[in-house]
């Protein structure tokens, strides 16, 4: 489905999102959705949707649109029915004659308005077979209100609803399984995938979702220095150490097809991860050594589950 | 030349969507608004219609949906009832703010708790405020009309606001009546081709829509959308004009049912008004000055023309089918009060609350009222200020 | 409809002069607003030793490195927000970080 990856071609195309939006410095989440609008053909016309979220209040600050393509933000938990109509207008004008060009739909959401609030939505639409891709960064928070725990929230995370306290370690859950779920739903596409050296990845992904007929799901890990609390320039870093120690593994499902697109050649352990990051600083206290070795073992047993997965083929 | 039919008030809405043919429709069932998309989806289904049917997980998605349509240059539509259009609530006020003419088929039902699927209009009456364009039908024939006229009022260039057309659950929507049709072609030309200035799909220019907008910018937003409500009442005015050149009914923000000399009067929404009606013939035989407000445009609220209508009245009863839990009534009797207040129209009025969750409401409770009426005229005293007709105390 | 002329949207804008539903007419108007000068810190682009590897090109979260001919040009400094993300991927050091605008 996708074409031949050519990054310095790529790298020359121009941008469809604007600078002067009001996202923090550092942050993953525009460096996402840069990646995945780059894999739009040029000449093909997109409509962005957007939940609720960082992204959207800094992205159309009235009278300030980021977006160089039609853009729709509407609620919180609906990005995916309100793309569900858009794309069902599109199909409408476009048999009617009303429209010729071709549009691509494409939704952001973060992790609070996919996993949480937008759940729902998204099932819907993906379970109906709209054309469309939601791309959800996630960055394991609700970061807009202030780093408050989600159902992305790795276990342990201080957060401000799950602060590390004397008789607290943190988020107490492991992270819902969001791709799983999706895939769950029998969509044409699925993947996962961050941000890694030359972006090959993401874009191969954000190509091969946006043009396979039918819904797809990316799920991009996109950190947020301010709720993971490292260093702003580290992000590239931080999602190299997310893949090798398998933290977060980078898979497509296709047609119902596990496929797993990376393995470490020397998986490395989750403390690597998770020192890097002050958000999990407290597991590093002397006599927090059994949560970070439970930590690896949910880490351990998931990877596991991945591998069998992909190896049912 | 018109079609005579029976009809329920849903296939009578639904008749009319078909002749509209507008271009997508989500919606999610819920009683007893369910048979409007369960209509549509059997015209798609025959090729009656060119309209996309969404068949969506909710009625927030489906509000969702239709915004979403609508912002993409799409004529769009649904419909619901009760907490269907609670679940609806926030995409209520997004659809007015964006300024969207989209449509909403709403067959009042009362709202949870208790659970309860029959008539009132505590479902619509909560999403006063949301700023979208209200218009509510007495009979079948009311809604079919009152859905034909809604694209033309709603997408008009000065008004550019949803539009919610009202039925009583149960009461039109399921009971068949004798009603007129308007030809298919007479209805397509009458509301036309939909061809929006700015939308997502303009291959011309991308379009941005909703954004966050600071303190500086909500204020006038707002006073943009109130702007647009009142250029409403001409529009309303006008459309009812057009189509009465059509089909031959007349309309206006409200009917005065034997008005003009009345002494006593009823304010009312829906189709108790043609209980009402009876209760006037019915005392006018017996020589009593009696009469009638019923209203059809909500919102915008037609304050100076209701208060005009009823300054010559010696009394007036407001009825609510809904209660605000005020502790003052309901919504129609504080907004009527308030229009009185505002034209200097010192008419004693009360507000009786009724037909909550299907309550019915009987020609003998109108002549009860019509009774307490003269007595508050004739006394100059009001013992009940507010109160619930139909209630066992 | 015309583009929206967001210089004539200010916030002492009347009324009137809002668009209906806030809606933007065109796209990218966020051009308008510098958000270079948030920067506490800048990187530096030391041409000699680039390479035009682009590797800093895709992790920039503020589009501020513009590409033409395949090549990147000098930062856009009315946008760059001087997170360093850049100058951390740059494998031949022609990037640094120097303190303040």
């Amino acid at each position: 489905m996708a074409t031949k990856y050519n990054f310095k071609e790529e790298m020359n195309k121009p941008e469809r999102l604007a600078p002067g939006h009001r996202m923090c410095a550092g942050c993953g989440g525009t460096i996402a959705v840069r990646a995945v609008l780059r894999a739009l053909h040029e000449g093909d016309k997109a409509v962005i949707g957007n939940a609720t979220g960082c992204l959207e209040v800094s992205t159309f600050m009235y009278p300030y649109t980021a977006w160089e393509d039609s853009y729709i933000h509407n609620a919180f938990e609906n990005a995916g029915a309100t793309l569900s109509g858009v794309e069902t207008a599109y199909n409408v004008l476009k048999k009617k004659g009303k429209i010729d060009d071709t549009y691509k739909f494409i939704t952001f959401g973060g992790d609070g308005g996919t996993y949480d609030i937008g759940f729902q939505s998204l099932s819907g639409a993906m379970e109906r077979g709209h054309d469309m891709v939601y791309v959800c960064y996630d960055n394991g928070a609700y970061m807009n209100t202030g780093i408050q725990r989600s159902s992305a929230t790795p276990r342990y995370a201080d957060t401000t609803t799950t602060p590390v306290g004397s008789q607290s370690d943190g988020k107490l859950q492991g992270r819902k399984d969001l791709a799983a779920i999706i895939a769950a739903h029998n969509v044409p596409y699925v993947a996962q995938t961050t941000f890694l050296g030359n972006f090959k990845d993401i874009h191969t992904k954000a190509e091969t979702a946006i043009y396979t007929p039918g819904p797809a799901f990316l799920n991009v890990m996109a950190p947020c220095p301010r709720g993971w609390r490292y260093d702003a320039s580290d992000i590239m870093t931080i999602c190299k150490l997310a893949v090798e120690t398998c933290y977060w593994p980078l898979f497509e499902v296709i047609d119902g097809k596990w496929i797993l697109n990376y393995e470490p050649k020397k998986k490395l352990p989750i403390e690597d991860f998770l020192k890097a990051q002050g958000r999990f600083k407290h597991l590093f206290k002397p006599g927090n050594e059994h949560l970070i070795q439970q930590f690896q073992e949910e880490v351990d047993r998931r990877w596991e589950d991945l591998q069998y997965n992909c190896s049912r083929n | 030349m018109s079609i005579r039919e029976r009809l329920s008030g849903n296939e009578a809405i639904s008749l009319a969507i078909k002749q509209i043919n507008p271009d997508v429709m989500p919606a999610f069932p819920i009683t007893p608004s369910t048979e409007i998309p369960q209509y549509v989806a059997n015209y798609i289904a025959n090729g009656k219609m060119d309209t996309e049917f969404i068949p969506v997980e909710s009625e927030h998605s489906s509000m969702s949906a239709t915004v979403g349509a609508s912002a993409a240059g799409a004529r769009a539509l649904t419909a619901t009832s009760s907490c269907g259009l609670a679940l609806m609530w926030e995409e209520l006020y997004v659809a007015a703010s964006n300024r969207l003419p989209l449509a909403l088929a709403l067959v009042n039902r009362a709202l949870s708790g208790p659970i309860n699927i029959n008539c009132d209009h505590s479902d619509s009456m909560g999403a006063r405020d949301t700023g979208w364009i209200q218009i509510y039908a007495e009979n079948n024939q009311e809604v079919y009309d009152n859905m034909v006229q809604a694209f033309r009022i709603s997408e008009h260039k000065d008004v550019m606001l949803p539009i919610m057309i009202c039925q009583d659950g149960f009461i039109t929507s399921h009971a068949v009546e004798n009603i007129e049709l308007l030809e298919d072609d007479i209805v397509k030309n009458f509301v036309g081709e939909y061809e929006p200035e700015n939308y997502l799909l303009n291959p011309n220019q991308p379009m941005a829509v909703g954004p966050y907008a600071v303190s500086n910018y909500y204020m006038e937003t707002k006073m943009g959308q109130r702007t647009a409500m009142h250029n409403a009442k001409q529009v309303i005015l006008d459309v009812a004009k057009e189509y009465e050149a059509i089909s031959g009914r007349k309309y206006g923000f409200f009917e005065e049912y034997k008005l003009e000399d009345a002494e006593y009067a009823v304010l009312i929404i829906g189709s108790a008004a043609g209980t009402c009606k009876d209760a006037v013939d019915k005392l006018r035989a017996e020589g009593k000055k009696v009469g009638l407000l019923k209203l059809r445009v909500f919102r915008p609220f037609p304050a100076e023309e209701i208060a005009a209508a009823l300054a010559h009245c010696k009394s007036v009863a407001i009825m609510d089918r809904t209660d605000s839990f005020s502790g003052n009534g309901g919504p129609l009797g504080a907004e009527v009060s308030q229009a009185f207040y505002n034209a200097r129209t010192s008419v004693p009025a009360v507000n009786y609350i009724y037909g909550l969750g299907g309550r019915d409401i009987r020609v003998e409770d109108f002549e009860d009222i019509y009774s307490r009426l003269e007595t508050i005229a004739a006394t100059g005293q009001i013992t009940d200020q507010f109160d619930y007709i139909g209630l066992r105390k | 409809m015309a583009a929206t002329d967001i210089s004539k949207i200010t916030e002492k804008s009347k009324w009137q002069d809002i668009t209906p539903g806030n809606q933007i007419y065109g796209a990218g108007t966020s051009k308008d607003f510098k958000t270079g000068e948030w920067r506490t810190q800048t990187p530096v682009w030391i041409p000699e030793k680039c390479k035009q590897c682009l590797l800093c090109v895709p992790v920039c979260p503020d589009s501020s490195i513009p590409v033409k001919n395949c090549e990147r040009l000098e930062f856009d400094y009315d946008h760059c927000k001087g997170c360093g993300i850049c100058a951390k991927v740059c494998p031949f050091d022609s990037i640094t970080m120097k303190e303040g605008q």
